[in-house]
């Protein structure tokens, strides 16, 4: 199936929870969708029969700068052989998205290590903690605006 | 039988003698962890509860590193230290995603290399899984020799480059060096030499009664679960799905070769065994071999440094590149916002998914069978930690 | 050899401290030879060279630079272990493999104790061995320790019943346990030795023998108490210095003991295999430690082929295959012997 019909799919199932669909002009056509409702979206487009995305290869959290957060997940399907992009946009002041640990099993540590870099609460998501810092470590290092701090636990930061 | 072994054991003043689950810390500093992974298992005796893996301890900020570049050339020797006994194909995944951003072509030369570059470093690589594997199970020897043949493929990649495990060799647009002379008749007969070693390992270990005693049956993944963790590489091959990037979605120049990914079959137990993920690497060092030898026939004469940019500024934008890296599907997610260096780059490290699935396929067999399926699932901890 | 003594001074302390001290005279060199030994055997077989540096020709003095070393290092001993029992615990591990040499005859003029029942004390002694590595684990405080001093006693344990039965087919044929006596039953050309004798059952005992005392001694294929890749270096993770050096003497002491009694029951001990020929008590003394020896080669041969088995696999093999075996090579000897 092209992006155009997989999107075409989405706007029929979800409406107004499809932001927006860009398919020309860019490498990777992508769908933006509503935060709230990612997880549906999902567990669309891994049940649907004629879409049937069951893997998903990358989670990604985003800084996208302008106090906004986004989180990017590249799907494909083993059986159809398709491919799409699902973004999600969340203000810095609020950043939550519903975890889709439980639609792809593989999205548990993608969305760790997005809330880890990143700072973005996947709610309902069964084990949030910090995957690859230090549980006690300030801040999100993926965040534009992050600054190194000047100590860490007391011990002075080189540089 | 009545339930005398779930039966709580008394004492001799007949009170039930209370037990409880041990926690015990597996790693950073353990002989078969491959590294820093730490795992805590939950044991009940021999017997494995829970196991909850713990990343980190070599985390280098890979990505913070590519976003403070200058340019988009000096992330490659990052890339290199994030699998660094599968260098070259972590610089592969890297400048096909650059080259797609920027919309490159690359002469057919510098292709060539690539592949036979990429498909060495795969069987080094494999070499290295095979032999630790090896040692996961006691089996000391194999690992040496193993190390041996690998000694060969690392020559071969210093008369290219200059060194021997961190490259820097596959630039954006091409290659550092052209082949030095003589290397397509040394590569040729590397080829020659190798084939009758695998025969050699298969003797030594692979079909060794213990090996697959210890290894058929043992950490079985079945494919659906593979998918969902989203494993990858031969991994998820061991598992019986017949997937291999580049077949099923093809980059560089790997559709004009002739060879077969290779699937676990379930020969000595279960599909998706250990022994099944062991095989699948050793019968994939003899694909690379096939692959490599057809390079060689074929690799046209041409400039590799034509095709290089002076000056790398892509166009806002992003793309999603994935590889087969010796490990599974690398992927690059690297985001341009029209400036010298990366915006965003994301490494999608194919260990760090293999290793998501390690709690599943863990519980309920013994302390031994987690060291066997670590070693299986083959991860290098500078790629899940980055 | 007691009467030899007795004739220099005869003084009980004097004859049975000389005779105490000289399986030792054998079993330090022995130990450090050994050590050096396994290190060239598996560097050979593994494609590279091994020790080539210290004392010149092919690194002889490697172990001998090893044990300097391991003397001089700090003794440490966890904060939170129990320091008696951690204190002691090397000690009767040697102990207990040391104290089996008493009743194993060198040669027809010595061997420490010629006691009746000296196959009987050998296998009782050397089971001490395992109350020492539980002492170890345990006042280690460390759960690595514990669990390779849990899966060393029960491994030991285990083994030590085919091992035994294995070892009472022989003594059926021989109808005593002194060990001296065994010996002398075989004396004569090698087909005189028990090995060949009431074909097959003797040489399936000898098999069995030989399996189940890889396991006593804790080598590969069945090194699980000391797994490298599991357990980090099992009971004896918390050692360093001369206790650990003590722990490794009696582990290499210990695969002496077990050849040592495997070639005495089996391969004839001090019997030249070819009937008088370089036979008597001196050249009794070469052949009882050159058949020694070659066990112990193939002990290394083996743990550089061989991965390891799993913790039930081990106890599958000891209760599943060898004891039912050996079960059977007693019924066949004994029905042999009947009729």
């Amino acid at each position: 199936m092209t992006s155009q019909e997989i999107s075409e799919k989405l706007k029929a199932q979800f409406g107004d929870a499809i932001l927006e669909v860009k398919i020309d002009g860019v490498l990777d056509p992508y769908v933006k969708v509503s935060p709230l409702s990612v997880k549906s979206v999902g567990l669309f487009l891994r049940d649907n029969p004629d879409i049937q995305f069951d893997y998903l290869m990358c989670l990604s959290g985003v800084d996208n700068g302008k106090d906004i957060l986004g989180v990017v997940y590249h799907l494909y399907s083993m059986t159809k052989r398709h491919k799409i992009t699902i973004k999600v946009d969340v203000p810095k002041a609020q950043a939550e998205v519903p975890s889709v640990q439980s639609v792809w099993a593989s999205a548990n540590w993608h969305e760790r290590e997005a809330y880890d870099m990143v700072g973005i609460v996947f709610t309902g998501h069964p084990d949030l903690r910090r995957i690859l810092l230090p549980d006690d470590y300030p801040g999100y290092p993926l965040r534009k605006d992050f600054k190194v701090p000047e100590f860490y636990q007391g011990m002075k930061v080189p540089y | 039988m009545p339930d005398t072994l779930t039966a709580p054991i008394k004492t001799s003043t007949g009170r039930a003698l209370r037990t409880e689950e041990m926690v015990i810390n597996m790693g950073p500093q353990h002989p078969s962890t491959h590294g820093v992974l730490r795992l805590e298992l939950v044991v009940d005796g021999e017997i494995v509860v829970d196991v909850i893996p713990h990343i980190g301890y070599l985390h280098r900020c890979f990505e913070k590193h590519a976003e403070h570049m200058t340019n988009y050339q000096q992330v490659i020797p990052y890339c290199d230290r994030m699998d660094y006994v599968a260098a070259m194909n972590m610089e592969l995944g890297y400048a096909l995603a650059v080259e797609k951003l920027l919309g490159i072509k690359v002469p057919d030369r510098v292709e060539y290399i690539r592949v036979i570059m990429a498909e060495l470093q795969r069987i080094a690589s494999h070499l290295i899984a095979a032999g630790t594997y090896g040692l996961d199970i006691g089996a000391f020897t194999p690992f040496l020799y193993m190390f041996r043949d690998r000694e060969r493929i690392l020559d071969l990649f210093e008369t290219t480059c200059g060194a021997r495990l961190l490259y820097n060799y596959i630039w954006v647009g091409g290659v550092s060096h052209d082949l030095p002379p003589g290397f397509i008749d040394k590569a040729k007969a590397f080829c020659k030499y190798f084939r009758p070693k695998i025969k050699e390992y298969n003797d030594l270990l692979t079909f060794n009664e213990i090996f697959v005693k210890r290894t058929a049956n043992v950490g079985v993944l079945p494919a659906d679960v593979a998918i969902a963790y989203g494993c990858s590489g031969p991994m998820l091959r061991g598992s019986g799905v017949n997937w291999d990037l580049r077949r099923d979605d093809p980059y560089s120049i790997y559709d004009r070769f002739q060879w077969q990914p290779q699937i676990g079959k379930g020969e000595m137990g279960t599909v998706g065994d250990c022994w099944d993920r062991y095989i699948v690497r050793i019968r994939e060092m003899e694909q690379s071999i096939n692959i490599i030898e057809q390079a060689l026939e074929q690799i046209p004469e041409g400039d590799v440094m034509s095709a290089i940019p002076k000056r790398i500024r892509p166009n806002a934008g992003e793309v999603y590149v994935r590889t087969e890296s010796a490990r599974g599907e690398l992927g690059y997610y690297i985001i341009s916002d029209g400036s010298t260096s990366p915006y965003r780059v994301k490494a999608r490290s194919p260990s760090f998914v293999n290793l998501s699935v390690l709690p599943e396929i863990c519980r309920g067999s013994m302390i031994a069978d987690v060291v066997a399926i670590t070693g299986s699932t083959d991860i290098v901890l500078g790629e899940v930690d980055r | 050899m007691e009467q030899f003594l007795r004739n220099i001074i005869d003084n009980n302390f004097f004859i049975y401290g000389v005779m105490a001290v000289v399986p030792l005279l054998w079993i330090v060199p022995y130990a450090l030879f050994a050590v050096w030994l396994e290190r060239k055997v598996s560097a050979h077989m593994q494609d590279r060279l091994g020790p080539m540096r210290v004392g010149g020709w092919h690194g002889w003095a490697q172990t001998i630079a090893d044990i300097l070393k391991l003397i001089q290092k700090e003794d440490i001993v966890p904060t939170a272990a129990d320091r008696k029992l951690h204190f002691l615990s090397p000690w009767i591990v040697f102990i207990g493999s040391y104290a089996a040499f008493a009743a194993i005859p060198f040669s027809s003029a010595f061997i420490g104790s010629n006691i009746n029942i000296g196959l009987f004390y050998v296998i009782a002694v050397s089971s001490l061995v395992v109350v020492g590595i539980l002492m170890a684990g345990w006042s280690s405080n460390n759960k690595w320790s514990l669990f390779g001093a849990m899966r060393s006693a029960a491994q030991i344990v285990s083994y030590e019943i085919p091992t035994a039965l294995a070892l009472l087919a022989v003594v059926m044929i021989a109808g005593t346990l002194n060990l001296q006596e065994i010996n002398q039953q075989q004396n004569g050309w090698f087909w005189q030795w028990y090995l060949f004798r009431k074909f097959p059952f003797i040489f399936v005992a000898f098999v069995i023998y030989f399996v189940a005392s890889l396991a006593e001694t804790n080598r590969t294929p069945f090194d699980i108490p000391e797994a490298e890749s599991e357990l980090v270096a099992g009971y004896h993770t918390e050692y360093s210095g001369m206790k650990f050096a003590l722990f490794f003497l009696a582990e290499y002491a210990n695969m002496f003991a077990v050849s040592a009694i495997g070639s005495t029951l089996f391969l004839g001990g001090w019997n030249s295999p070819f009937g008088d020929f370089l036979g008597g008590p001196f050249w009794g003394v070469f052949w009882f430690l050159s058949k020694g020896m070659l066990f112990v080669f193939v002990q290394m041969w083996l743990r550089w082929t061989l991965p390891r088995l799993r913790v039930d696999q081990l106890m599958y093999v000891s209760w599943k295959v060898l004891t039912p075996w050996a079960f059977a090579c007693i019924l066949g000897v004994g029905f042999w012997m009947m009729f």
